[in-house]
């Protein structure tokens, strides 16, 4: 009876936490971490069909996250006419050449098939002249587009369309890089797996931060236009105004608050495709299936199911959740920051929501998000009050006193840890486990 | 008295029993041998003597101590030595090393239990240095069989010490065996060549679903016409 | 043709430094190779331990430096070694204890202990931070160099100089003594065998009699050791810096497939493929092409197969290709 009951309930728990903090802290402050709650449910439920559903440890969420913000430019900012007549067509033709080569290598890879170490020369060989070729047709085209007004842009630009279709776009730049790293990965065992899409995701942003005609790079990009209106025209019109008088609070206030709500808005709706859709899989013959292959993937091979068709297909699916996710970050941010994807926030974290939420239940996904970002959000001030109270005894000036209460905003990450520690050992199922069918 | 007897062994890994009140043994010095259809509990048997099963029923007595409940661990300090089938070496230590680890519990110089295992098998002694997973089939298995005489076990069991070598190896092998027979260790063994094996046998047991079907000299085995028919291919 | 002084450059660019980076990414490598091939984990909390030891080598250092104990021209981080490996090693012990231990008993499949040691990255990590705060902190002392590049052209009279700084001689000297004794101890000694044995066949280890959680206990002590040492000489080079030490993790996890996982002497060559590879691929040949090629001949662009942003990439492009084609590494270590 109780089980019944869980669900609601944690969710209800979740809302009050929320409500506290919108009451003694500032309702600002509260939405900006429901939004960010609400992104990360939705990274949640994309690393949950790979994990939960079918057993694949992916450490490359800041890959695609990166590559949805990258969509979110790309779709959205609008693009840069000089740019493209300076190096344009040189670009264009080096991502061909990029291609060809590829094409070429990965035929010479295959036909070579048992010929030793002839295979390794002709293909090394074969990779080195495409890449001298394309620095030398791509190389001063690019220099020529970064040198257009670089500081304001030095970039390509992007193609100028509506931003909300920008996050559909960053599910589909997700789910093909997904495809290709999946093509390539999938095939390795689950740690090695790991340490390949971490090191993919740390290429993908090497190349997001020094590619500055792709998207200015570690200069960033800033101004990305937004589905929502902005603070300063809200600030201007009437029914912001007399709201404000009526609520007793201040113009800008109001205006912040209605911003971050209209985004909760899109964002919940977003979120509630996804679980919707989430739940369907599930329920249907293909999730069934999933989880058949998961528990015991040498029965699922000698049956014929095509294991590592399916796991390709649950890698792109959830991957490209993660690129939508990424999308909208980029979007409520207004900017694309390349240097910001960092894997201990975009991947491990994410990784900690999984398994405190519960793996394989996308209820759980949905309240990892929410609690684990909440925390993570509020052990700060948490972590400064629980620390001030108890050096409270402590001389005022005293340097254990000090140190301690500097590094009190730190004690996240080891709460983080810790509570990851005890999920895992005390409760694997996490807070909403997976329910038997 | 028996030197080493598992009496009216009943058990099995999970639930389902696959001994049903099965009695092997042998003496100092004699060579036992237990065969049978595939199935039938041999390398069963010869686990739960060794205490890598729980039985349900039945003891395991080595020189008059009930040793029934002991692990293997402390069964190999008892002086029991043990040749898995399969996985029966370090693959990337060399012979040596293997006959070292072999001698692991044993607290004094091995040189000359060693300078031993190395007589009985001379091959060994040559590729001393050289890691065993490198070796062919049948020296491997001389190592496997090296190292669980570096304890100077009482009585060694071999797990089909011959599946998968060749005729001339496997002659080899039990002509080695015989050897150790003589000098006093007893023997026991699950073998899958029946008719080579019983040739050698003081003692055979032949097994049938976890039953003792035929208990008799290993030559007396051969010449019964029931066992030649079922077992030995008339 | 000038080739002394094009060896002198690469040398001095690549050779030296490559020495020292290729020593401390060995001995983390040789850490996270010893914990795989005994405990079957990728233990990704291993950037984390060094951190740990790295950090106690500071807080020692700057207390022996207060006290004004030094060792001249030596680092004094070298007194405060043996404490930061104590501590690390202590910490790993507990972590054992507490965390690892569990999932051995109950036998655990391999994913889950990965998982764990994120939880176990996240912890020590935020332990560091809290305890030292997140900003850089440099604790070198003693002298700079054992070699200026102006003494040497002035021994040699060449054009170009050559540098040998302190910490890379110690990080090498350091390397080499430690790579020694624990392959000694590996090969020479009893309990060295057993975890070997251990890790070769567990089963046939535990019938002989090997106490799976003595080997467990050393193996850790082990690890930790290396990775404080390693932690410490890393941090000596550049300076301490909490954050690094996750940046690390990919290039150790790099050298150790790259070398082949499981094996040691792979661990250790593969530190070096690494740290060469990085230098070697992202080094400007202009300078060297001017002092052996003709002066017509003479490259104008910095000649750079990739540019020097790509230099940490390049570990994570090699770990990515070995990965794929050769999982088993140089050495053909074990793919469990």
């Amino acid at each position: 009876m109780m089980e019944q009951y869980r669900t609601p309930l944690m969710f209800a728990m979740m809302a009050a936490l929320l409500a506290i903090v919108g009451i003694f802290q500032s309702w600002n402050v509260a939405l900006t971490i429901v939004n960010l709650c609400l992104i990360s449910s939705i990274m949640t439920l994309g690393v949950n069909i790979q994990w939960g559903y079918a057993g694949l440890v992916n450490f490359g969420m800041m890959g695609f996250t990166a590559l949805g913000g990258l969509a979110a430019v790309l779709i959205a900012m609008p693009p840069v006419p000089e740019a493209w007549a300076a190096g344009g067509s040189g670009v264009m033709a080096g991502l061909v050449i990029i291609i060809a080569t590829a094409i070429v290598s990965l035929l010479i890879w295959k036909q070579l098939k048992g010929r030793g170490a002839k295979r390794y020369w002709l293909t090394a060989l074969s990779i080195v002249i495409g890449v001298v070729i394309m620095r030398l047709v791509a190389d001063p085209s690019i220099a020529a587009i970064e040198s257009v007004e670089s500081a304001r842009t030095g970039y390509l630009g992007g193609f100028g369309l509506p931003v909300t279709l920008s996050w559909i776009a960053g599910g589909f730049v997700a789910a093909g890089a997904a495809f290709v790293i999946g093509r390539i990965s999938l095939g390795l065992r689950s740690d090695y797996l790991a340490i390949a899409t971490l090191g993919i995701s740390e290429i993908v942003i090497y190349v997001l931060k020094n590619e500055d005609w792709l998207a200015r790079g570690v200069k960033n990009i800033n101004g990305l236009p937004r589905p929502v209106p902005y603070e300063i025209e809200l600030q201007a019109s009437q029914w912001v105004v007399q709201l404000a008088d009526m609520l007793g609070a201040s113009v800008v206030d109001v205006s912040t608050i209605t911003v971050k709500l209209s985004y909760a808005g899109l964002f919940t709706i977003v979120l509630l495709i996804f679980l919707w859709l989430s739940e369907v899989a599930l329920r249907s013959p293909w999730g069934r299936m999933m989880r058949a292959i998961r528990d015991n993937e040498v029965a699922a091979n000698a049956m014929g199911k095509h294991v590592t068709a399916r796991h390709l297909q649950v890698f792109i699916l959830g991957s490209a959740m993660v690129g939508v996710a990424g999308a909208m970050l980029t979007t409520l941010d207004g900017q694309f920051t390349p240097a910001s994807y960092q894997p201990l926030r975009f991947t491990f974290l994410i990784w900690v929501m999984v398994i405190v939420g519960g793996s394989g239940n996308n209820f759980g996904s949905v309240l990892g998000g929410f609690i684990v970002w909440f925390f993570w959000i509020e052990s700060e001030p948490l972590g400064l009050w629980f620390i001030s109270t108890i050096t409270a005894g402590l001389a005022d000036g005293s340097a254990l006193k000090t140190q301690l209460v500097e590094n009190a905003a730190h004690m996240r990450l080891m709460t983080m840890g810790i509570i990851l520690l005890v999920m895992l050992r005390f409760a694997p199922q996490g807070l909403l486990p997976e329910q038997k069918r | 008295m028996s030197f080493l007897i598992g009496e009216n062994m009943t058990g099995g890994y999970g639930s389902v029993d696959i001994l049903h009140s099965c009695t092997v043994g042998v003496e100092r010095g004699e060579i036992a041998v237990v065969v049978g259809p595939n199935g039938a509990g041999k390398s069963t048997a010869m686990k739960a003597m060794f205490g890598m099963l729980a039985l349900r029923g039945g003891r395991v007595i080595m020189k008059g101590e009930d040793i029934t409940a002991l692990k293997p661990q402390e069964r190999v300090l008892r002086g029991m030595g043990f040749v898995p089938q399969t996985q029966n070496v370090f693959p990337s230590m060399t012979v040596e090393e293997n006959l070292e680890m072999g001698a692991f519990i044993r607290r004094d110089d091995v040189a000359e239990t060693m300078g031993q295992v190395f007589d009985l098998f001379p091959i060994l002694k040559d590729k001393r240095h050289q890691p065993a997973g490198e070796l062919s089939g049948g020296q491997r298995q001389q190592v496997a069989v090296g190292r669980a005489l570096m304890t100077r076990p009482d009585v060694l069991m071999l797990d089909e010490p011959t599946a998968g070598v060749s005729p001339i190896v496997m002659d080899e092998l039990f002509d080695r065996i015989i050897e150790i027979a003589r000098t006093g260790i007893a023997i026991l063994m699950v073998e899958q060549n029946a008719k080579q094996a019983l040739a050698i046998a003081d003692k055979g047991y032949v097994l049938v679903q976890g039953e003792n079907r035929y208990t008799d000299t290993g030559e007396a085995l051969l010449e019964n016409p029931d066992v030649r028919r079922a077992f030995l291919g008339g | 043709m000038d080739i002394l002084n094009a060896l002198t450059v690469i040398g001095n660019f690549v050779l030296i430094p490559g020495l020292a980076y290729g020593s401390q990414l060995a001995l983390g490598a040789l850490g996270v190779t010893l914990v795989y091939s005994v405990l079957r984990f990728s233990n990704f909390a291993h950037g984390e331990m060094m951190s740990f030891g790295a950090m106690l080598s500071v807080l020692v250092t700057f207390w022996l430096q207060s006290a004004g104990i030094g060792l001249g021209l030596l680092p004094t981080a070298l007194i405060a070694l043996p404490v930061s490996i104590l501590g690390t090693i202590l910490l790993c012990l507990l972590i054992d204890r507490l965390v690892y231990r569990y999932y051995r008993q109950t036998r655990a499949p391999n994913v889950t202990y990965l998982i764990v040691s994120i939880g176990v990255m996240f912890t020590i990590g935020g332990l560091v931070r809290f305890i030292i705060g997140p900003s850089d902190r440099i604790f070198t002392d003693g002298s700079r160099f054992i070699i200026k590049a102006r003494s040497f052209k002035e021994m040699t009279g060449l054009n170009e100089g050559l540098a040998i700084k302190m910490t890379q001689g110690v990080t090498l000297a350091t390397a080499i003594v430690i790579v020694i004794a624990v392959f000694w101890f590996l090969n020479k000694t009893r309990t060295g065998k057993s975890m070997r044995a251990y890790s070769d066949n567990e089963d046939l280890a535990l019938l002989s009699g090997i106490n799976p959680e003595r080997v467990v206990m050393i193996t850790w002590v082990i690890a930790a050791a290396l990775a404080a040492i390693a932690g410490t000489l890393y941090g000596l080079d550049k300076s301490f810096k909490p954050f690094t030490f996750l940046q690390l993790l990919l290039p150790i996890f790099a050298a150790a497939i790259v070398g082949g996982v499981g094996s040691p002497v792979g661990a250790i060559a593969g530190g070096f493929v690494i740290a060469f590879s990085e230098l070697f691929i992202t080094f400007a040949y202009k300078k060297v092409l001017t002092y052996l090629l003709p002066e017509s001949l003479a490259p104008e662009s910095l000649m750079q197969l990739l540019s020097t942003e790509y230099k940490i990439a390049l570990s994570f492009i090699i770990l990515v290709i070995v990965l794929l084609i050769r999982p088993t590494g140089l050495f053909s270590g074990k793919t469990l």
